[in-house]
């Protein structure tokens, strides 16, 4: 049971921290530290890195939390401490 | 029908309605006045917290800031929704599985301390006090405006209508409101867009417009936009940073955590029936709120490229010459709704070289080559004001649409300012009733009494709230941030710590978040005044304005949140360990089986 916890929250861990070197790129990478850079590729009228930081990077966060239920729901079940 | 009688029928409506629904969810007992029995499904709850987080700022001054900042405004784009995945994945879930009413509560019982608690409360009290009472300024603003009553009537009127559906609805009441209220806010932002984005571009979605060609032209909005204001002198619009990379990095730092430790958000997700709920209710939340989020950017441009239409209309549709004479609007020829926001002093206009055309350009500017091309031209400096605030308000009258859209846009302006108002009362009245009455001085409490001690405590917040939008202190802008700093400096970090660092022990959290309160207030202080009275500001004792690394006091959260997480785990590692009982219910809060349904109890 101790193994099994312990085994639970590093699945946890591993998926948080995945997700949140995407949210990074997208926000704080794509959006402000390389957006000079991105702009110089087009997105239909958008500068790329201007089209990250008003709104890729928000479509992707909401992806994101999306992805981070159903995998958190799998980890769940395969640790077998879903709610009933 | 005139404009006003419409407008009084359509803000009517929707106020019988906000009330119907709070007279139809009136809260029984203390759970459901807390949490609304912890019963709501999450795409309702998504809704509502969509409704609670877009407040007045967000629907009337973002888009306005954006349109002024350019790409620097992204900052408040992605920080207002970065911070949900952060309170998705790190806390949401993780309290709810905690299952009590109340941020306090929960920092109270895993740091096992009631001074953790009450500092919680200070931080909490702070945060949403400085908070409601822009939102009250802002129903003062947008009554007055629209019903053509006085700033105070306004906001006597507001006080009414939310103590109406705050006290008796409770958390109930008040999420079923939201969701009303939100679906009115979001089709008052939205439908406007559309129609200025097919205006513009042709394409009815604005996300997709903003990056579409002009209608009739070989050229994109954006790359036209950036050409024009280049002309006239501003900043390029889709480069222009917000004070440096360092100061955007860090300012959207402060947002997103802020936004993950604002209480009257974080206790929406205590209204969800499981874990799993809880975890969808964030991404519903975010979906709702990216609705109004991915089209203020659209709204932000085109608003600047429909400004600059009026006032230099072959300059944007065609490709004149602005320097040209004859490629300024004659101030007599200026349309209706230019005269119309005259009167309210929000647009002003100045003939500064006497030619009776408006020159709208950057005088300020630093290029010498656009100095010489101004000069030439015989501008005599910008003659034209445009505030910020009025970019939304206004935009259906730019885009001359239909009676109906404009009383829509002033219905959704105060649904947005009540809704966060009253979400907010709710953190107030839970903190004050629960976490201090019950908790701290009256342990045994009946909770007859303590329903009754919450609606006191919220009706003094509203009193408080009025008064002090009646009689604001001057700070509206400076306390915004103050919010988000105390939120992000003080209480996501010891709720985060909490859940994540098993060994982490109560004078560690307290330090923490006393440290990281501190160190923030003392630079917001020393740019704005202690408390933000005039004349206290203390500049020159920490080096003159933004001395640290050029970051400026709004972003400084972040910043204080880091030196919340040092001072913890310094402390932490000199004091002994919590004891084991505490350390076992981490572990329980981390697993979402044999969550319960909310409750006050310990």
């Amino acid at each position: 049971m101790e193994d099994s916890a312990k085994a639970y929250w590093s699945a946890t861990l591993g998926l948080l921290g995945k997700i949140l070197v995407v949210w990074f790129l997208v926000s704080f990478g794509a959006g402000i530290l390389f957006a000079p850079a991105l702009n110089s590729i087009h997105l239909g009228g958008y500068p790329l890195g201007f089209w990250f930081a008003q709104q890729g990077a928000m479509y992707i966060f909401i992806a994101l939390i999306f992805y981070y239920r159903k995998k958190m729901g799998e980890i769940d079940r395969q640790f077998d401490v879903h709610e009933e | 029908m005139d404009l006003q009688t419409t407008i009084y029928l359509v803000v009517g409506a929707t106020f019988a309605l906000y009330i119907g629904i709070a007279i139809w969810a009136r809260a029984g007992s203390t759970s459901e006045f807390y949490a609304a029995g912890g019963q709501v499904g999450p795409v309702m709850n998504g809704m509502a917290i969509g409704a609670d987080w877009m407040s007045a700022a967000s629907f009337i001054s973002m888009a306005g800031l954006i349109s002024n900042m350019g790409y620097g405004g992204g900052l408040f784009l992605m920080g207002w929704t970065g911070g949900y995945v952060l309170l998705a994945m790190l806390l949401a879930p993780y309290l709810r599985k905690f299952g009590k009413f109340t941020v306090p509560q929960f920092i109270g019982d895993r740091f096992y301390s009631k001074s953790a608690s009450t500092v919680a409360v200070a931080c909490l009290l702070v945060a949403s006090l400085t908070y409601i009472i822009g939102q009250m300024t802002g129903v003062g603003v947008a009554f007055s405006r629209f019903l053509g009553v006085t700033s105070e009537t306004g906001i006597y009127v507001g006080m009414g209508i939310v103590f109406l559906y705050a006290v008796f609805g409770g958390m109930k009441g008040i999420t079923y409101t939201q969701v009303a209220q939100y679906c009115v806010l979001i089709s008052a932002y939205i439908i406007p867009a559309i129609f200025i984005s097919i205006q513009l571009t042709g394409n009815p979605i604005p996300q997709l417009g903003l990056g579409s060609n002009i209608v009739g032209q070989d050229v994109s909005l954006l790359h036209k936009l950036d050409l024009v204001v280049t002309d006239l002198g501003f900043a390029n619009y889709t480069t222009s940073d917000a004070g440096g990379m360092l100061n955007m990095f860090v300012y959207t730092m402060s947002l997103m955590i802020g936004t993950a430790g604002l209480p009257h958000v974080i206790m929406r997700f205590f209204t969800v029936p499981t874990v799993a709920a809880a975890r969808s209710s964030a991404g519903w939340a975010l979906i709702f709120i990216g609705l109004l989020y991915t089209t203020a950017p659209a709204v932000a441009a085109m608003a600047k490229t429909n400004l600059l239409r009026t006032i230099t209309p072959g300059v944007v549709m065609g490709n004149a010459d602005p320097y040209a004479a004859d490629s300024q609007l004659v101030y007599a020829d200026r349309p209706d709704w230019m005269k119309r926001w005259e009167k309210t002093g929000l647009l002003k206009f100045e003939d500064k070289n006497g030619d009776g055309r408006i020159q709208y350009y950057n005088d300020k500017s630093k290029s010498d080559a656009f100095k010489a091309k101004a000069e030439a031209a015989g501008w005599k400096g910008n003659e034209l004001t445009v505030n910020a605030d009025i970019i939304v308000l206004a935009n259906p009258e730019i885009a001359l649409l239909p009676d109906w859209v404009i009383a829509l846009v002033a219905a959704g302006g105060l649904a947005a300012a009540l809704s966060t108002a009253a979400g907010l009362l709710m953190a107030i009245s839970a903190a004050v009733s629960h976490d201090l009455i019950k908790n701290v001085f009256v342990p045994d409490i009946s909770e007859k009494n303590e329903l009754l001690a919450g609606k006191i405590s919220m009706a003094v917040a509203i009193v408080i709230a009025g008064y002090l939008g009646l009689n604001p202190p001057g700070f509206a802008a400076g306390t915004v941030a103050l919010a988000f700093g105390i939120a992000a400096s003080s209480l996501f970090p010891a709720i985060m710590m909490g859940i994540f660092s098993k060994k982490m022990n109560k004078e560690g959290a307290i330090c923490g978040m006393l440290a990281g309160l501190f160190i923030t207030l003392f630079y917001v202080f020393a740019a704005k005044g202690i408390f933000f009275i005039k004349g206290t500001e203390y500049l020159d004792l920490i080096g003159g304005p933004n001395s640290f690394f050029g970051i400026t006091p709004e972003a400084f959260g972040a910043i204080g949140a880091l030196v919340n997480f040092g001072v913890a785990f310094l402390v932490d590692k000199m004091t002994p360990e919590p004891p084991a009982h505490i350390q076992a219910m981490v572990e329980a809060v981390r697993i979402p089986r044999g969550s319960k349904a909310v409750s006050g109890s310990h």
